[in-house]
């Protein structure tokens, strides 16, 4: 086999690995805030895909699509959260869970009702389409680039929100200890709303930008949302820093025994997800003992 | 009985020293002293209510798949509301039974018994082997891993074409005779099927009643209610998760046995999501906790799919919707709000 081959093949697991990065994001922060598992989280990035699609069928504009998409997926996380989560703070842990569960049956029926249950055509623009050369041997899609690149930027940007902005220190103190905030005048009720949509943008963007390299129908997002929590639990849950290192790692797993062996490409990233329970129960950077 | 006692606040018991209540005797209606009949004894009215039942269904193959139905969600019901933990996952159990069943029947042995108990075995040792993964995490984790790990089989199950039939499912399962004391029955009319079946829900009710009432039964309602306390009483709080995961997996798989016969062909959608999906709906529709509830839950779910597929083939967003505000103001499920309501003092 050519070394060029693994190479390449090893650029696109890395592809991979950036959208499981942002749709683990979402997930871990919504969780390490909210305790609330996105089971919707999924239909969220099917979603994303396609209002994408939508607005490219109607403006012509993918980097229109990269913007709306996000947005209104954000929006709806939203409501999403007023109207159907909130109720449910307070009871047991596993209402929210079963919830969104019930919900993500909705959003997919939504999509089937309206666009059918078909591949919908989705390319990337133009503009990303041509292979970058690099040394007259690696062909690597420039799109696949961009979205290493985008994913990257994504990345830097929530860091520096969490790290460096009031928001960001209020949230991160919330992940902490809730009732502590609350009692320094904090209306902890509106920084998980905000939470929730921000976890749904990153679903939202997460499906724009899958959606050129992947097809986009209504169950796109089942496998999506159970590599994901794969990804989370092998990161440690509510973990970004796990999150972000499992998600390059499984992307790669994924993608290079579809090099070797592709039989086993779809279910090589559960076995990593044994292994991992077997020596470090609480994924690499998840802390003993949270929420059990 | 004819009426309940019930204390009612008034201003007027203080000065008697009553404190601020007073005793009286309310009237019960004859629905709620049904409900509360029924809520007493639920087996004897469950066996009552299905010899019945294939006579008052639109047709009698509905009453069949409701019964196995009932019988997955009576599996699962004892993880989700004996033990409170919330799995995702149920459709490997169901899955593995099912195709268990139909390749013992296929390639093994001709024969009814073997194959459903192999199916039960089956679901059982798959719910031990994934169960010790999945036990260690709790809550949350619990139902992630579980819902992954079902996910695994599913594609192990697609992708093992030459044993499952991979995306055909596995076809032509033999329509073998039941024998029993040397006779050889031809059980695959639409009635006898359904007696057939019955047999089994019935036995596997006796048998979890009978769990539920050791003092093993206990400790499981004791691990739902508070784990932390279960755990200082002295008792290994994992391995009685374990133990009733594996318990709920046995019956799973038994279930899924019994649809392989039923259809005479395992689809690889029995091992899908999906199916994990409708397991749960049903239990929580019904109202998990009960023996009843799950198989109204399964009656429910799968009459109004039965309704509804035939207008549109979207019927689940009736479904998705139903299940969505069942979660939000009646997460008790259909028996249990019916029977909140007939317990529930009048103001």
């Amino acid at each position: 086999m050519e070394w060029t081959a693994i190479v390449m093949q090893l650029f696109t697991g890395l592809s991979l690995g950036m959208l499981y990065v942002l749709l683990a994001l979402g997930l871990s922060i919504i969780f390490g805030l909210l305790t609330v598992v996105n089971f919707a989280h999924g239909a969220m990035y099917m979603w994303g895909a396609f209002a994408g699609a939508a607005t490219i069928a109607i403006t012509g504009n993918f980097w229109l699509a990269l913007v709306i998409s996000p947005l209104v997926i954000g929006g709806y996380g939203l409501i999403i959260e007023r109207g159907l989560i909130r109720p449910l703070y307070g009871r047991d842990i596993n209402y929210p869970l079963l919830l969104t569960f019930g919900l993500q049956f909705i959003m997919i029926e939504i999509i089937r009702i309206f666009w059918g249950t078909s591949d919908q055509p989705f390319s990337a623009p133009a503009s990303l389409s041509m292979p970058l050369e690099i040394f007259g041997v690696f062909y690597f899609p420039s799109y696949r680039l961009f979205l290493i690149g985008i994913t990257v930027v994504i990345c830097i940007v929530l860091w520096i929100f969490l790290e460096k902005t009031n928001l960001g220190l209020v949230i991160r103190a919330g992940t902490r200890d809730p009732l502590m905030v609350r009692a320094l005048g904090i209306d902890m009720r509106r920084i998980w709303w905000l939470v929730f949509g921000i976890g749904s943008a990153l679903a939202g963007i997460a499906g724009v930008l899958a959606a050129p390299i992947r097809s986009v129908f209504p169950e796109m997002g089942i496998a999506m949302l159970v590599e994901c929590f794969v990804v989370v639990v092998v990161g440690g849950m509510g973990s970004l820093k796990g999150a972000i290192l499992s998600g390059i790692i499984m992307g790669e797993a994924s993608s290079i025994t579809t090099l070797f062996y592709p039989q086993m490409a779809d279910i090589v990233i559960f076995l990593v997800m044994a292994v991992v329970l077997l020596i470090r129960p609480s994924g690499l950077f998840g802390k003993a003992g949270l929420l059990e | 009985m004819i009426g309940r006692l019930t204390m009612k606040e008034t201003g007027i018991g203080e000065t008697f020293g009553l404190g601020n209540r007073e005793l009286r005797v309310e009237k019960v209606g004859w629905w709620q002293r049904l409900v509360e009949l029924v809520s007493r004894n639920p087996l004897v009215f469950i066996f009552i209510f299905f010899i019945i039942f294939p006579f008052v269904v639109p047709y009698k193959a509905l009453a069949t798949q409701i019964i196995i139905w009932g019988l997955f969600a009576l599996g699962y019901n004892v993880c989700l509301g004996y033990t409170g933990m919330l799995s995702f996952g149920h459709a490997a159990y169901f899955g593995i039974g099912a195709y268990t069943a139909g390749i013992v029947l296929i390639r093994l042995w001709q024969n009814i018994w073997f194959s459903l108990l192999c199916g039960l075995l089956m679901g059982g040792i798959t719910a031990f082997i994934l169960g010790y993964l999945c036990i260690k995490r709790r809550g949350i984790y619990f139902a992630m891993l579980t819902l992954a790990f079902a996910q695994l089989l599913y594609f192990v199950g697609f992708q093992w074409v030459d044993l499952t039939g991979g995306d055909n499912g596995l076809r032509n399962i033999p329509a073998v005779p039941l024998s029993i004391f040397g006779l050889s029955i031809n059980i695959y009319t639409p009635l006898r099927f359904y007696f057939f079946v019955l047999v089994f829900v019935a036995s596997s009710l006796l048998a979890i009643n009978r769990i539920l009432q050791s003092p093993f039964g206990h400790v499981l309602q004791a691990v739902r209610e508070n784990d932390q306390r279960a755990k200082s009483c002295g008792y290994e709080t994992s391995n009685v998760r374990w133990m009733a995961f594996v318990i709920s997996g046995a019956i799973s798989g038994l279930a899924g046995g019994l649809y392989a016969l039923y259809l005479h062909f395992v689809g690889i959608e029995s091992l899908y999501w999906t199916t994990s999906g409708q397991v749960v709906m049903m239990t929580l529709l019904g109202g998990m906790g009960s023996f009843i509830g799950p198989f109204i839950g399964a009656g429910v779910f799968l009459y109004i799919e039965d309704t509804l597929s035939v207008i549109t083939p979207n019927w689940m967003i009736f479904l998705g919707p139903v299940f969505v505000l069942c979660v939000l103001f009646f997460p008790a499920g259909i028996w249990g709000t019916i029977k909140d309501l007939s317990t529930r003092r009048r103001k």
